[in-house]
């Protein structure tokens, strides 16, 4: 009996100094929880190249922090707000997950935050575009990270303008989103001198855009602006290309597109196209180095999401190495001081609505002849600075800023 | 006799369930639970397929939403309100439907719910493609604490045992009975004197108004509405729980809506996480090739045969 007890309290004193230095990481773990789209729209903009990713983040750190392992778990929510929901609940309930990662979509991003929002988590947004996330809907512990579609839409307005594209006709998807998007865009043209000359709206979603291309291409408009996302823009460029718009003089804007857009049109059909991306691989060195590791495990190169999920559970990582504590508000505040420095963004600033504001780039899809690789795709035209692309923190309407 | 003991059992565990499984993904269960029994109410007894009953689920869930959220009324009240929209919907989509039967009774069923969809999608109180978020779970009864995840749980758990019992009760009534009278053979229950569309009508707006009611559950239960609820495809997952679990039976549905759910959930989250989908059709493949009763009526017919 005595024994059994002397023996008790060696091995918990033992456990003891173990975790002393884990003391502040409460279950002497670290857990990350990513939940995106593994098998349906999103997939291939997000899917598993974000778990390639925050575990690419965490390897960088041998797999622990403060003395505690860092473990990563995964869902795919299925685009559906209420398995996000159950999912996440159960996950801060029942596992100790510190932090959400990932989310993309936003009806997804917005459900979690509910959750984070009641647990005290971190939710590290990357592939939700919404830009209420850091508006309206914000939380104190809700960073969003990679874009949004002011960044996109206004980036692109304003940058395109600048280049000479001053006379717009917009193809917008008839709903509240395309609405809100040619309402931003006009906006942005009008401020920078340019002038908008009409709009079609299509029906979404829409397979056949001969018609709406025909009246933006009468239209005389030097830019063809798509109001729409998803299959409806890859269907408008299509019939764009159809119609030869590009070749007759006029530019096509996308006001929400992704690199694996592109890279499934094929450069034959998408050449001279304009939009925004928050990264592209061939852009320095080290995006170079890291997007081959990238590519080495998943035989694509990362999309902006993807880069951005690294870069997002990199920081929070680094705040938790730099405070010893996975309390959520220290770690907040810690990453809010620290500027964001690695390959994804350059001198990032995370602001108190949760934005996270770092420069995003104005692209051209390149021609056949100029790309020399099956991913040589973009061709950065212009920086545009990360305060011009999502505006300044007076104009977040986010009640906790 | 044996099935009122069956069901003290299933009343017994459901109690004492949430000690033992995570509260949330239960209430998640018994809300498609509740859903797909009413679905059963018009397919299994009725012999209506109907494609559209996402448009009831979704509608009940987006006006609850908006009645806790922006109106700020009780829980119970605006679950209830949610309810009779779904019935009223109900109503209107069934006069329109019951006069068809067959394969275009589904397709105006469906055309119908993708009109609801895609009003929801445009109507500004939805918040379109984000949904309808941040929805307050209130108290129950004004005092006990919807918040807490337990006291949430029994309040569901007693709405989908009302909910089970109307079905259940509408199912062995002499309603019920002319119901079925009318799914065999419609011709020979009109002969006998009965108004047929009257009771078909009652059948689909009493279906409506019940997948009405679980969606304005879930709604409080996930604190949020999403197009995902009125989508089509939603309409479908609730044809499968049914056609799974086991088409005209009472319990087959519940058991149907819960292998789906379950397999959703703990699927998503492990290696075969990108093949849900693929495995869910898998499954029902097998099941319309092998067991056509579905689960329970299965089972069912293995005890009749060997008793």
């Amino acid at each position: 009996m005595k024994l059994t007890k002397y023996l008790a309290a060696s091995a918990s004193a033992v456990a003891m100094m173990a975790s002393a230095a884990a003391a502040e990481i409460s279950d002497g773990v670290v857990k990350i929880g990513l939940m995106t789209d593994m098998s349906a729209t999103y997939s291939e903009v997000a899917g598993n190249g974000t778990v390639v990713a925050a575990q690419m983040a965490i390897d960088e750190f041998g797999g622990t922090v403060a003395g505690a392992p860092i473990e990563l778990v995964t869902a795919d929510h299925q685009n559906k707000a209420d398995i996000a929901a159950n999912k996440a609940r159960e996950w801060g309930d029942t596992q100790q997950v510190d932090a959400f990662a990932e989310l993309v979509t936003t009806s997804v991003a917005l459900a979690v935050f509910e959750v984070a929002k009641q647990q005290n988590k971190i939710a590290l947004v990357s592939g939700a575009a919404s830009s209420p996330l850091t508006n309206d809907a914000c939380i104190p512990t809700g960073l969003h990270w990679t874009y949004n579609t002011r960044a996109l839409a206004v980036g692109t307005g304003a940058a395109v303008v600048k280049e000479g594209g001053d006379s717009w006709y917009f193809l917008t998807a008839d709903y509240a989103f395309g609405d809100a998007l040619q309402k931003d865009v006009t906006a942005v043209v009008e401020a920078n001198g340019g002038s908008v000359l009409g709009a079609s709206r299509h029906p979404f979603p829409s397979s056949d855009f001969s018609s709406f291309v025909l009246q933006a291409q009468a239209s005389g408009a030097k830019v063809i602006g798509l109001a729409n996302a998803g299959a409806d823009t890859t269907n408008a460029i299509k019939a764009a290309n159809e119609f030869g718009v590009i070749a007759g003089g006029q530019k096509v804007a996308a006001l929400l597109a992704f690199l694996t857009d592109i890279k499934s049109l094929g450069l034959d059909v998408a050449q001279g196209l304009q939009l925004t991306v928050s990264f592209y691989w061939d852009m320095n060195d080290e995006t170079r180095a890291w997007s081959q590791a990238f590519y080495e495990k998943t035989g694509k190169m990362p999309t902006g999401v993807q880069a951005g999920t690294y870069s997002a559970v990199r920081h929070y990582l680094k705040a938790i190495e730099a405070t010893g504590s996975d309390d959520s508000e220290t770690i907040v505040a810690k990453m809010r001081e620290m500027p964001v420095e690695d390959m994804f963004a350059n001198g990032g600033v995370l602001r108190s609505d949760g934005r996270m504001v770092h420069d995003m780039y104005l692209a051209e899809v390149k021609t056949p002849a100029e790309s020399t690789g099956e991913w040589d795709l973009l061709k950065i035209v212009r920086t545009i600075p990360g305060e011009e692309a999502y505006g300044p923190l007076s104009e977040s309407t986010c009640p906790t800023k | 006799m044996n099935t009122k003991i069956g069901y003290l059992i299933a009343i017994a565990l459901l109690l004492v369930a949430p000690f033992a499984i995570y509260p949330v993904f239960l209430m998640k269960l018994l809300c498609f639970a509740l859903f797909a029994s009413a679905f059963n109410l018009i397919l299994g007894y009725g012999g209506l397929l109907s494609f559209g009953h996402a448009a009831f689920f979704g509608g009940a869930a987006y006006v609850t939403g908006h009645a806790l959220k922006v109106w700020g009324l009780p829980t119970e009240l605006g679950i209830l309100v949610g309810t009779a929209i779904a019935g009223v919907l109900g109503l209107a989509i069934g006069l329109l439907a019951i006069r068809r039967q067959g394969i275009y009774f589904a397709m105006i069923t469906l055309a119908m719910a993708q009109m609801v969809y895609f009003f929801f999608i445009s109507a500004d109180f939805t918040g379109g493609e984000n949904g309808l978020q941040g929805v307050p779970r209130g108290t129950a009864l004004g005092f006990i604490d919807l918040q807490d995840n337990l006291n949430m749980y029994y309040f569901v758990l007693a709405i989908f045992a009302l909910g089970y019992f109307i079905i259940s009760r509408a199912v062995n009534s002499p309603f019920g009975q002319i119901l079925s009278a009318i799914r065999d053979n419609e011709d020979r229950a009109t002969s006998l004197g009965y108004d047929v569309d009257r009771y078909k009508l009652l059948a689909f707006v009493l279906s409506a108004t019940l997948a009405g009611l679980a969606g304005s559950t879930k709604t409080v239960v996930f604190q949020l509405a999403s197009l995902t609820d009125a989508h089509w495809h939603m309409s479908g997952e609730v044809v499968l729980m049914t056609l799974l679990g086991g088409l005209g039976t009472i319990v087959g549905p519940a058991v149907g809506a819960g292998i789906i759910v379950t397999l959703q959930n703990y699927l998503a989250s492990g290696p075969l996480g990108a093949w849900v989908p693929v495995v869910l059709g898998i499954i029902f493949v097998i099941c319309v090739l092998a067991f056509r009763r579905g689960v329970v009526g299965e089972l069912r017919e293995m005890l009749r045969k060997s008793f």
